[in-house]
């Protein structure tokens, strides 16, 4: 396993949802970082802020020594200047696109020198070739969570952000996708921040664990 | 259905000015409907009461409105006629300035409700993955909702074929110019012995406005889904 040997993600905000704030503190060290937490404290909110979606009221973020956020010195990034593979809960895949498409989205937007990896390899490393010319609607649960990884991936990201990703997978896949982050995460050295509410699964998968 | 020459130059006539019309307001309808679904500024109130106005507004108005300002001494029509040395009075183009601003209304609902089923987490996605703001428009944005533009294309080109009182009073019912389909019968009732004529562009009519109206609904259901419709 190569960790990146610097701090990933270092994360010390103040989040606004509604009339409720929230203090969020993360300092991951490098493989996957899991936040962990009951529903409602801003899991999600976080990756929101660290992917460029939502301004935090204050604080600072930044991503293995790249600032994406700073409120004391007027840096915000915008979200396609991040660099991050966001794996929504929701997914959010394309439904105008076909899967290949969708998964090349990011990769057609990405600089050259950022497309370390092909569609080919993506799909053959998360099983979903045969799936490259069907619509998104006509997938299954976990064919589309591998195609919104593969998206993620292929973008070209210096993070990745996974929000729940077992939750919408039946007790058999979520073997395997557990078994697939530990392997993105060894096989592209890319630190992961997750979400998750179930303590035991990724408790098992993260290097570190932060409670919100 | 067998038509005459001259009521075949009525139909090509009608189908020019429409065409026209609806080709050359579609930008501007995009442009309000986004306006309207998007924008957060002030006066957007205001705005959505200005394009809805001719929905409202006796058709004789809007005709009497453009009348005043494309006269040649009018405020446009003055300088239309100064700087390039044309009219829209007693025009084909006036007819289709007419049509256009009529159609504008409806254009712009159905672009408006299709750019509002277009799921704001989906362009959030495209910002993630490395699309600006103008990369997500056309990529995302854009293909989500054409279908309604389409939509709304096809309602306003059936608009512009009905149009009938702005367009004569803003440009008069000349036969070969300004004389559309629907100013065609208009005038064909006022000459005795004329109800065949009337009946066969009626006809025309109702086929033209039913067929545009199937159209544009089969196009928003083939976008929305479930409950998306224009009518």
């Amino acid at each position: 396993m190569s960790f990146d040997p610097a701090p990933s993600f270092d994360i010390d905000v103040v989040l606004a949802r509604g009339q409720l704030e929230f203090p969020v503190r993360v300092a991951g060290g490098g493989g996957i970082t899991a936040l962990v937490g009951p529903s409602g404290q801003g899991k999600t909110s976080t990756l929101d802020a660290v992917a460029g979606l939502l301004r935090p009221l204050s604080g600072h973020i930044a991503v293995g020594g790249t600032v994406l956020f700073d409120a004391a010195r007027g840096i915000d990034l915008p979200p396609e200047r991040r660099a991050a593979g966001y794996v929504f809960q929701d997914l959010r895949l394309f439904p105008h696109l076909s899967v290949a498409d969708n998964l090349l989205f990011g990769w057609r937007q990405a600089a050259p020198e950022r497309r370390t990896l092909a569609l080919d390899e993506v799909a053959g490393f998360l099983d979903i070739a045969p799936l490259l010319a069907r619509r998104p609607h006509t997938l299954s649960g976990g064919e589309a969570q591998r195609v919104a990884i593969g998206r993620a991936l292929l973008s070209g990201p210096r993070f990745l952000l996974m929000d729940e990703p077992l939750t919408a997978l039946d007790p058999a896949r979520r073997e395997g996708v557990i078994a697939l982050i530990a392997r993105i995460r060894d096989a592209f050295a890319l630190p992961v921040l997750l979400v998750s509410h179930q303590q035991d699964e990724v408790a098992r998968l993260a290097d570190a664990v932060v409670e919100i | 259905m067998l038509l005459s020459a001259q009521e075949w130059g009525v139909v090509a006539l009608s189908a020019k000015v429409s065409g026209v019309a609806i080709l050359g307001v579609l930008p501007l309808a995009f442009a309000l409907a986004f306006a309207l679904a998007r924008g957060r500024f002030r006066g957007r109130v205001l705005l959505d009461a200005l394009v809805h106005l001719p929905l409202v507004l006796p058709p004789v108005v809007i005709g009497w409105m453009l009348l005043v300002a494309f006269a040649p001494a009018g405020p446009i029509g003055a300088w239309l006629w100064r700087l390039f040395g044309v009219t829209l009075l007693f025009r084909w183009t006036g007819a289709a300035l007419a049509a256009a601003i009529m159609a504008l209304p409806l254009m712009v609902r159905a672009i408006r409700l299709s750019l509002e089923a277009v799921d704001p987490r989906l362009e959030q996605a495209a910002r993630t993955l490395g699309a600006g703001p103008w990369a997500t428009f056309w990529r995302v944005t854009l293909p989500l909702c054409a279908p309604g533009i389409v939509a709304g294309a096809v309602l306003g080109f059936a608009r512009s074929l009905g149009e009938f009182g702005a367009t004569i009073t803003f440009v008069s019912n000349i036969p070969g110019e300004t004389q559309t389909l629907p100013l065609a019968i208009y005038a064909a009732l006022q000459v005795p012995g004329s109800d065949a004529t009337v009946l066969r562009l009626a006809g025309v009519a109702v086929l033209l406005s039913v067929l545009a109206l199937v159209a544009s609904e089969l196009l928003a259901r083939r976008q929305g889904g479930k409950g998306a419709h224009v009518l």
